[in-house]
């Protein structure tokens, strides 16, 4: 065997253990796309809970009035699921123009990784609100939703467990601060994911 | 060239053999469609060289079904994540040689 021959078997090795243990066909563009609703949804929230109540109501305001909560609520919900429809959309693509399929063994051991403790914090969040504990609510998210991607981030760019790290981080501060959640909500939800998908986006060239 | 070639694996001559042992090694387990797909071969290809791989006790097979469809996973055994090692030493180390 030839020294050349011998590098092209090691790194074709290389390469295929990689693409058959990592989902590669996250795109940056979704995580930009995800930041862009959670501001877009951030607003529409604070304009909500400011425009009927002075500031300095604010809390008052925020936990008596269920229909505000509920309308707080469907905001949520909404960003949510537009960035997961994107989400979903743009890494399809992807693997499309890869010539790859979107559903394998990779793929769902990703997806379940994810889901574990995202469920999980859906369920505590929504239990938090039954019990009318909302000052947890937005440092819950933050926390569950980047434990997820750390768990997810063996099985995708190994990036995201920066991002979730990240959000970790934001979640407890958040806890640490009550009544600045929109802040840290802005920062880890609209901010980070920006940043993250600019840097993805540039960095594996999409 | 006067490097032994004693310490390659005759298993993985063959380069779809020593693929689907790269894709297992990396995998807690694989199924048939998914490495048919990734490695872009034929079933009867893939099926002979995994056969090969099994009489060599270099994987394992569960067989199940997922609703009526049957469904084979594989997994690397000791011996043959073993096997790989070795394999993938001797090729640095044949690389190693022709540098000094």
């Amino acid at each position: 065997m030839k020294e050349n021959e011998v590098y092209a078997e090691l790194s074709s090795i290389r390469s295929l253990m990689e693409r058959s243990a990592k989902f590669i066909s996250l795109s940056g563009l979704s995580g930009i796309m995800a930041g862009i609703y959670a501001l877009g949804g951030a607003w529409a929230g604070y304009r909500l809970v400011y425009d009927n109540s002075g500031s300095l109501q604010y809390r008052s305001q925020y936990v008596n009035n269920p229909n505000v909560l509920w309308q707080l609520f469907f905001i949520a919900v909404v960003v949510l699921l537009l960035s997961i429809v994107t989400c979903i959309w743009l890494t399809v693509r992807q693997a499309r123009k890869k010539g790859e399929n979107v559903w394998n063994p990779v793929s769902k051991r990703l997806l379940t990784n994810l889901c574990i403790p995202l469920v999980t914090g859906g369920l505590f969040i929504f239990i938090a609100i039954l019990h009318q504990n909302y000052g947890i609510i937005s440092s819950a998210c933050l926390i569950f939703y980047g434990l997820a991607l750390i768990s997810g981030s063996h099985y995708t760019f190994s990036d995201i467990k920066w991002l979730g790290l990240c959000e970790v981080a934001l979640g407890l501060l958040a806890a640490l601060l009550p009544g600045y959640g929109i802040v840290f909500w802005v920062a880890g939800f609209g901010i980070l994911h920006i940043v993250y998908g600019l840097v993805m986006h540039f960095k594996y060239k999409q | 060239m006067n490097i032994s070639l004693e310490q390659f694996d005759k298993a993985f001559e063959n380069r779809l053999r020593l693929q689907i042992m790269s894709v297992l090694v990396a995998n807690e387990r694989y199924d048939f469609n998914s490495l048919k797909e990734l490695l872009q071969v034929t079933d009867g290809n893939l099926a002979s060289h995994l056969k090969a791989l099994e009489k060599e006790e270099y994987i394992t097979i569960h067989k199940s079904f997922v609703g009526r469809k049957p469904n084979t996973q594989y997994a690397a055994s000791a011996k043959g994540r073993d096997a790989f090692r070795k394999h993938l030493e001797a090729l640095e180390n044949l690389i190693k040689q022709q540098k000094q």
